[in-house]
């Protein structure tokens, strides 16, 4: 199995370590991984803020750099959603782009979803001896319906406590440009958030996405916290 | 809607919500209460899923074919002896029931239709002394105040304020114990009952087949006000309208578990027509007002038709972050939290409520709980465009995305890009204390990320 690797822009400049870890947990599992050069970025925080016009060439040069993959997975349910839930709707105009951009999006995963739902794998061999807190970041849950996959990962990984955190599928508040349009009503979804972390006891929250990571993360630094916000792929890459 | 009015500043709106710690605390317990009742009884309905997307069904299938169900439920009604009155706005639908209910006395049942139109306000000009006759609703026409929830209306208030409203309201003082408010309130509205000589209620829906319209309730005060006055108008948005009776037992399963989380409403009122000879109650006059008010251009809007499926249940509401902390007041609509930042731009235009489609962190929970399973997140998104067409957006805005576009159009200026955000990364230090807008919007709650060494692209090795 070849997959390309679609790291995604904030993973890329921002979290490479985010990106490492995806892509040594693959080679792990014997998966040959590529990462096609001329990826940028989905165009989601310009498509999501009204901007399609500025999305639209975005997505057209996404579409073209993984044409070819087998597979596509990405460290992000959020980017995954990107190419699969709405590409078709940003370039609906543009039927040959839209077919294209959905045969892309068959073959498009979020990383914990291509794990337990292609690779058919539970285990993936990690060790991570802390606390941990999971939020299950909003598109992921409810674009691409990942409710067990991360789970079943996590509650695989030796020596690893999954803590319960209270209210873990409202969302953290991120919302790309909402996080600062609405900085107020954003800061004030975190905090519940960063309250339930917590009470969790944990030492580390995690999420498949960096965003919300960032996100949160920064919430918990900004108050002092010891906790600290870990990528998925860097619990599951850890041994 | 009564004219467009001034843009609507969401953020200021909710900023003064979130400094209001009793209205954050009325919210927080009253939509948990909501969410754990309407859990419990979704939850003993295993075929919960498919009754949805039987319901999103028989929508659409009904506003594909609206004219001819209309005319269908007009026919049936009058058949019945009941009469049908046409509006194409607000003003007209006013108008009409201002003519049928000139001078006289009206007990009014809770309508949010009645409230888009503003209908108390022409029933006052015309001479009518109106009671709102629904608890939550009595307290509100005696506070002046509009709802701020589809079926939590009083949601923002507390008891104490409750029992000073009806303390003047009885000309005695009264405790703030719910049970006793609720007694004398009771008392207040059983008095306005018995004198009243018009009924006016809204639909919940309206089956075309036998000319029935669907009234659902917990307090009992719309079977009264349908009983008690010799005359009976109900109004209703035109897209109110099922084709036939058995749709009901899609609707009615759906409505209470999702509304107020009970597996049924303590009434359920199913009205064909005026009373009949031999029939021991019901009102001499049956009125129904069809109205339009912009709906025939949602409906003309391919896109956003389904808006039209909604039920009015507000589980959008309950379960929504945003909602659950700016309040209903801050959308300045009668329809807030997910579905009236749909409804409203649309209604109202896309300037006055630009705010709204983006007032949502796209989390999809909406989206997830809509019993007629109506794509919220996805209108929300589909708004975004039209809004930054019709209004534009700010100038940080506008350049932050074209520079994005710009620069993500080609990997080598993305890599140049990154390194220079790096390298300013590195040198704000980990708290800078000043940052440009909108950084300092994330800055004032958030720590910046830490300065990543390196991208993950340059030290890709295959």
């Amino acid at each position: 199995m070849r997959v390309a690797l679609f790291v995604t822009c904030l993973v890329d400049q921002l979290f490479p370590h985010t990106g490492q870890a995806a892509s040594d947990l693959l080679r792990r599992l014997g998966v040959a991984v590529e990462f096609p050069p001329a990826q940028t970025c989905c165009g989601q925080v310009a498509f999501n803020d009204g901007f399609w016009d500025e999305a639209r060439p975005l997505a057209r040069a996404l579409v073209e750099a993984f044409d070819h993959a087998d597979a596509v997975v990405a460290p992000s349910g959020s980017c995954a959603a990107m190419v699969r839930e709405f590409y078709p709707v940003l370039l609906r105009d543009d039927p040959g782009w839209a077919a294209r951009a959905r045969q892309v999006g068959r073959r498009t995963y979020e990383l914990t979803e291509f794990l337990v739902d292609v690779l058919g794998v539970d285990e993936v061999g990690a060790r991570f001896p802390y606390r941990v807190a999971y939020h299950p970041s909003c598109h992921g849950l409810r674009a691409l319906g990942l409710r067990e996959q991360p789970l079943r990962l996590l509650r695989h990984v030796r020596e690893l406590d999954l803590r319960t955190l209270q209210g873990a599928e409202e969302c953290c508040g991120f919302g790309g440009m909402f996080a600062v349009k609405f900085a107020a009503l954003s800061a004030a979804m975190l905090e519940t958030k960063i309250a339930a972390i917590e009470e969790s006891a944990a030492e580390f929250v995690t999420a498949t996405d960096v965003s919300c990571l960032m996100h949160i993360d920064g919430g918990l630094r900004r108050r002092g916290s010891s906790v600290r916000a870990v990528h998925i792929a860097e619990i599951l890459a850890a041994q | 809607m009564s004219g467009p009015g001034a843009p609507i500043d969401f953020a200021a709106n909710a900023r003064a919500a979130l400094g209001d710690p009793f209205l954050q605390r009325a919210l927080r317990t009253t939509l948990e209460r909501f969410r754990e009742l309407q859990a419990a009884v979704i939850a003993e309905v295993p075929q919960w899923q498919a009754l949805r997307t039987q319901a999103h069904a028989i929508k659409l299938h009904t506003l594909g074919r609206l004219d001819r169900y209309l005319e269908e439920l007009e026919a049936q009604v009058s058949a019945r002896g009941g009469h049908v009155h046409w509006a194409r706005d607000g003003a007209e639908a006013a108008r009409i029931i201002a003519r049928l209910a000139r001078g006289r006395r009206v007990v009014k049942s809770k309508s949010m239709t009645s409230e888009e139109i503003r209908l108390n306000e022409a029933l006052a000009r015309a001479g009518c002394e109106v009671t709102e006759t629904d608890l939550g609703e009595y307290l509100l026409q005696l506070a002046g105040e509009a709802p701020s929830h589809l079926i939590a209306p009083i949601v923002h208030r507390s008891k104490e304020s409750i029992a000073e409203l009806l303390s003047a309201a009885a000309g005695t003082p009264l405790p703030a114990e719910p049970e006793r408010l609720t007694a004398a309130a009771r008392i207040l509205l059983r008095r306005r009952f018995l004198a009243a000589e018009v009924g006016i209620t809204g639909a919940n829906f309206a089956v075309a087949e036998t000319g029935t319209v669907v009234l659902v309730e917990n307090e009992g005060n719309i079977r009264l006000t349908t009983t008690i006055p010799r005359v009976h108008i109900a109004l209703m948005g035109i897209e109110k309208v099922v084709p036939r009776l058995g749709d009901l037992a899609v609707f009615l399963t759906l409505l209470p578990r999702a509304a107020t989380g009970q597996r049924m409403s303590s009434y359920v009122s199913l009205i064909t027509g005026p009373r009949r000879p031999g029939e021991a109650d019901g009102p001499e006059e049956f009125h129904l007002v069809l109205m339009d008010n912009g709906r025939t251009a949602i409906h003309a809007d391919a896109v956003m038709r389904e808006a039209l499926a909604c039920i009015r249940c507000g589980a959008c509401l309950d379960v929504c972050p945003v909602f659950e902390r700016a309040g209903g007041h801050a959308y300045e609509s009668v329809y807030p939290g997910p579905i009236g930042a749909v409804l409203t731009p649309l209604f109202r235009g896309l300037v006055t409520a630009g705010d709204l489609p983006f007032a949502s962190s796209l989390c999809g929970a909406c989206g997830e709980v809509c019993p007629v399973k109506i794509d919220l997140p996805r209108l929300l998104l589909e708004l975004r465009p039209r809004v930054v067409r019709a209004r534009g957006a700010a100038r940080w805005e506008r350049m932050f995305l074209r520079g994005w576009s710009w620069v993500m159009r080609s990997p080598a200026a993305l890599v140049s890009a990154g390194r220079l955000v790096r390298f300013t990364r590195r040198l704000l230090g980990p708290r800078p204390r000043w940052l440009p807008y909108p950084f300092s919007q994330w800055a004032a709650s958030r720590d910046l990320p830490p300065a990543a060494p390196f991208a993950f692209r340059e030290r890709w090795r295959r």
